[in-house]
This record gives structure tokens, sequence and C-alpha cells, in this order.
């Protein structure tokens, strides 16, 4: 997987000085259950003097061990170069087949900043969709689509990189299964990003998400403990500001607890593609096109026309007397009078 | 014909990855066929068979079944060859989160879910951290930043690994993991091959039947805890 330049041996390096220049170089040893080796000594000469009896514990080889060490140092030297990498000005999506191998003959080239609507019943070949995307498919999934990167076919070891992953997907059952407060949770997924300022993007993060849910909640609050509405606004946040995915893929932001719009601008700000499953007009017409699927196909692309970006000024008078009457039965008031 | 050898922690999802893969393997003409170890008992052989997979069952009973595992997989592959497979995958639960013993050479996978626990990656032993392919599941449950932050947690003991997420329900992600599980090196004998690892050293008076407690029926490999 590395590409064999030029790189400095970390391994060979006094491990005090490796630590001061890659503090999370650590983690390889709280990971393995290691002591951290003496900062006089190098990584190389920590693991050569390693008893057998601790190789067989650790259920590692000798060799391997370095081996280990080195991928693992590469893989954080990548995540911190993420900023400073490739950027993506473009992602185009060739059209295959659908399931009766008829063409769906599109060609769909989105960049930063867009919205997509997908809209089409269940079964109608949404997820296999987004699958294509996130395999990057070169004609050899069963649609035969094609996904191109900046114009161009994306290296085959982009499909397996944790660094690169093109698809960040926020589903509509959302669970956490972490027992941890909000700050804990979102300081760990910070950490897990090698994110320099681990407390303020976690102070960040929690504040864009209680501007978007409709009840505020604490950085102390469990994780576990958050509303519908509450998570989806603390994953958008987290997405917006700590996921590499250019792509970030909504199902159905639905109606309860969270400024809908607002949401998508959060993401729209930081440079994703928006794709949104949605069969709620204010958000399908809030994209700038719409992917209509039927029989495992994309059957069109709709642009949103002026006429139908007018008639959004409508449903959101609508939806913001239906928000009114919503709040009112949240504070105990009569409905009597719309 | 393949041989890929796929482990993991029960119910993580092996059986339901191992047959979405599969059955995209299947709709492109490849025949697979299933090799299913399990210690008690197992109702999978019937999971395959209703998918059109051809399935053997192998129940290690009263033995380690990573140990019984190693002893009949040379058998498991000639059974492949008789029967024609393009690919054998051969399916194991890693019981003590150790060893289900990996083959050199013979493409490893170890199937570990988003609901175990952002620590769990770190408890499992060579299962994982020698497998060349590490599929995630039930990312479908979890949110995008728990399935972040584990995946993660996967690349930091095995750095090496393709890393793949499929849901064992719907199906997604079963179709490339396929790719990958066709694209396994040719194995033609495993006899004389090694390991990955060794197994955890065993023989104690345990193993040979012992039921009672106490310093003075122990024998053989016997080590004890530090309570200084």
């Amino acid at each position: 997987m590395d590409t064999g330049n030029e790189t400095p041996s970390y391994s060979a390096m006094p491990s005090g000085e490796l630590l001061r220049n890659y503090p999370c170089a650590e983690d390889f040893f709280t990971a393995m259950g290691l002591a951290l080796p003496p900062a006089g000594e190098s990584v190389d000469a920590y693991f050569g003097r390693m008893t057998p009896d601790t190789l067989e514990e650790l259920g590692v080889e000798r060799r391997e061990l370095g081996e280990r060490f080195d991928a693992f140092m590469a893989l954080l030297v990548s995540l911190r170069e993420k900023h400073t990498g490739p950027t993506i000005d473009s992602i185009t999506i060739q059209g295959g087949v659908d399931k009766s191998g008829a063409a769906e003959g599109f060609v769909l080239t989105v960049a930063p900043g867009e919205v997509l609507a997908i809209v089409g019943p269940t079964g109608s070949g949404k997820s296999r969709f987004l699958a294509d995307i996130e395999w990057m498919a070169q004609g050899d999934t069963p649609t035969r689509r094609r996904v191109l990167i900046n114009g161009a076919v994306p290296d085959p070891s982009r499909r397996f990189s944790l660094e690169h992953k093109l698809v960040a997907q926020l589903s509509q059952n959302m669970n956490f299964v972490m027992d941890l407060s909000v700050e804990e949770f979102i300081a760990m997924h910070a950490e897990s990003r090698l994110v320099n300022d681990v407390a303020g993007i976690t102070r960040t993060v929690i504040a864009k998400a209680n501007e978007l849910a409709g009840e505020q909640f604490s950085p102390r609050t469990p994780v576990t403990a958050l509303s519908g509405g509450q998570s989806r606004a603390l994953m958008i946040a987290d997405t917006s500001c700590l996921s590499t995915s250019p792509i970030v893929l909504i199902d159905e932001i639905e109606n309860a607890g969270i400024d809908r719009k607002r949401a998508v601008r959060t993401l729209v700000d930081e440079r994703k593609i928006v794709l949104m499953a949605t069969h709620d007009p204010i958000l399908a017409l809030m994209g700038d096109r719409r992917l209509v699927f039927k029989n495992g196909g994309v059957r069109a692309v709709i642009a949103t026309t002026p006429a139908e970006r007018a008639n959004m000024a409508a449903f959101e008078e609508m939806d913001a007397r239906l928000t009114a009457v919503r709040n009112a039965l949240r504070n105990g008031e009569l409905i009597e009078h719309v | 014909m393949r041989l890929v050898t796929v482990a993991g922690p029960p119910s993580s999802g092996k059986t339901s990855v191992i047959i979405k893969a599969a059955e995209a393997l299947v709709g492109e003409g490849i025949t697979v066929g299933v090799v299913k170890f399990d210690c008690l008992s197992t109702g999978d052989q019937a999971l395959y068979e209703r998918r059109g997979i051809a399935a053997k069952t192998g129940l290690s009973g009263n033995l380690c079944p990573d140990h019984f595992f190693v002893s009949n997989i040379q058998e498991c592959l000639h059974w492949g060859e008789q029967s024609g497979f393009d690919l054998l995958i051969s399916e194991s639960a890693g019981l003590c989160n150790r060893c289900a013993p990996h083959i050199k050479d013979v493409c490893a996978v170890c199937v570990i879910d988003n609901l175990s626990g952002v620590e769990t990656p770190r408890k499992i032993g060579p299962m994982l951290k020698m497998a060349d392919i590490v599929v995630v599941t039930k990312g479908d449950i979890v949110s995008q930043a728990e399935r972040e932050v584990f995946a993660y947690r996967v690349r930091q003991v095995n750095p090496g690994a393709v890393i793949i997420n499929v849901n064992g329900l719907t199906g997604q992600g079963g179709y490339e993991l396929g790719r990958l599980l066709s694209a396994a090196e040719e194995t033609v004998s495993l006899t004389g091959r090694l390991l990955r690892f060794t197994m955890p050293a065993a023989l104690c008076s345990y193993c040979l039947g012992q039921r009672r407690i106490g310093s003075d029926y122990q024998m053989g490999n016997v080590r004890k805890m530090d309570f200084s």
C-alpha cells in the first residue's frame, strides 16, 4: 500500500523524539498493550529485546511487529496530511444499466457544495447507487456504472483507504452504543481523526449541533440520552467538521426536532456534496437536481425548475405553520385556531 | 481452487456476510462451497443450502474448535476440489478471541461488528491482527462517528488489512467483498503449510479430563495469577 517513497525511519529514531514529533504514535503501544519504549531507545531496539514470551502473548512475530509499526506510522502521516492532500473538485457518475439491462444513459457531474435529491420507491436501486459511489465502481458492479474523480479514473487503492472514503452516511436509525458524554464522544472522534485542537473542534461541533437541534443539550449530556433530533443534529455537525469524506449521504431528515434547511446548509458550507434520499418537497426542491430511481436504475435527472423553486415559498409557509402548531403543542397550548 | 478462511467472534455476522458475498459470486457463475466449523450445533448448513450454496458442517464437540479446524482443513480442501468449487470458504468462530487459525498465504478474513464496542479491536488477537481482510458489520445501527472511530481502532491493530463494511441484512458491501474473495490466491495443497501464529499453549490436567479444582490436581502447563 505504501508507495515506497523516501520516508524517515520512524523505528530507528529515539522514541522520545518520535513521540514528541508524532504524539499519536503512543496509540500503537496502547493498542498492543505495551509499555512505551524508554525515551533514549529506538522502537527497533525496543522490539529487538522483547522476550519470546511477550511476543507470544501479543500474538505477533518480532519482524511483523516492526512491519506493523511502520504501517501504523504511514497511516498516521497520511491522516495528518489529509488536509493538504489532493482535493476533490468533481465526482462524475456514468450511467450503466437497470435491472432489465436497459441503458441508463446519463452522465452526472457534481461539485462540492451541491445538493442532490434522490427519489424513488423502496427497492428502486438507491442503495446500489450509493454503494457504487462508495466502491468507486468501474463497470465492475451489477449496474456497470463508472465513477470518476476530478474527471479521471481514481487510483484503485483508494477503494479501501480509510482516509479517502468517499461517502459518510447519516442513516435513519442512529443509535449510540458508547456510554460517553457528548463531549467525550466528539473528542474521541476528533482524536481518531488526528485533529490538532481536539478541545476546540469539540466545542465547535457541539455549538453547531445546538444551533440545529430544537432542544439544547450540554457537553456533559450522555450521548445515549439524546433525542432523535439531537442525535441527528450532533451527527450532522460532527460530519461537517470532522469527516473527511467529500460526499455526505442523508437518509430522510425527519421533521422532528431539527432545523432541516439549516442542517443541509451546514454541510454545504463545509463544501460537502450532499446526497439526500427524501420525499419531503422542501428538501427535494432545495437540491439543485434530483435523481429519479426506478427498476434499479436512474430513470431521470431533473434540474429543479424556476417554477418549482417558486413553489417552495408556499411549502415553507405550510411548514412554518405546522412548526408553530407543533411548538404550541409542546408548550401545552390549545390548538383551536389555525 | 481458491480457499478463504473466515473467522470472527460469535454473532458478529460471519454467516450473513458469507451468504451475501457468495450470492453475488454465484450470480456471476462462480461456484462456492462453505465449510462451517462450530462447537455444539449449528443450523447454518441449512441456511447456506437454502440459497443453493453447498455446505458441510464440522462440530468440534469436546475438542478445542481451532485444533479441530486445523486437523481437518486439508480434508476440507480435498472435498472442495472433488466438488469442483471455484471458491471454498471455511467459517469458524474465534471463541477465545485469539486464534481462529489463519494460514500463511491463504486469504484470511476476520468479521467483527460495530456493536462490540471500540475497545474490542484491541482485545482480539491474531484472528484480527493477522487478517488480510477485516469485514466490519452492523454499521447501519451505529452513528457515522462511531463507524469511523471503530475503523480507526481496527486500523491501529492491523494497519495493513483491507477494511470493508458489509451489511449482512441488506447486503450492502457483499458484492464488493465477493470481488475481493474471488481474487484470492489459488490453494493446491495445505500439507506442510504454516499457521500464521501458534495456538494458545494447552495440555494441562484439565485437558486430560480432570474435573477437580485445586493445586494438587493441576499438572502440565499451568500458570498462576500474580496477586502480590
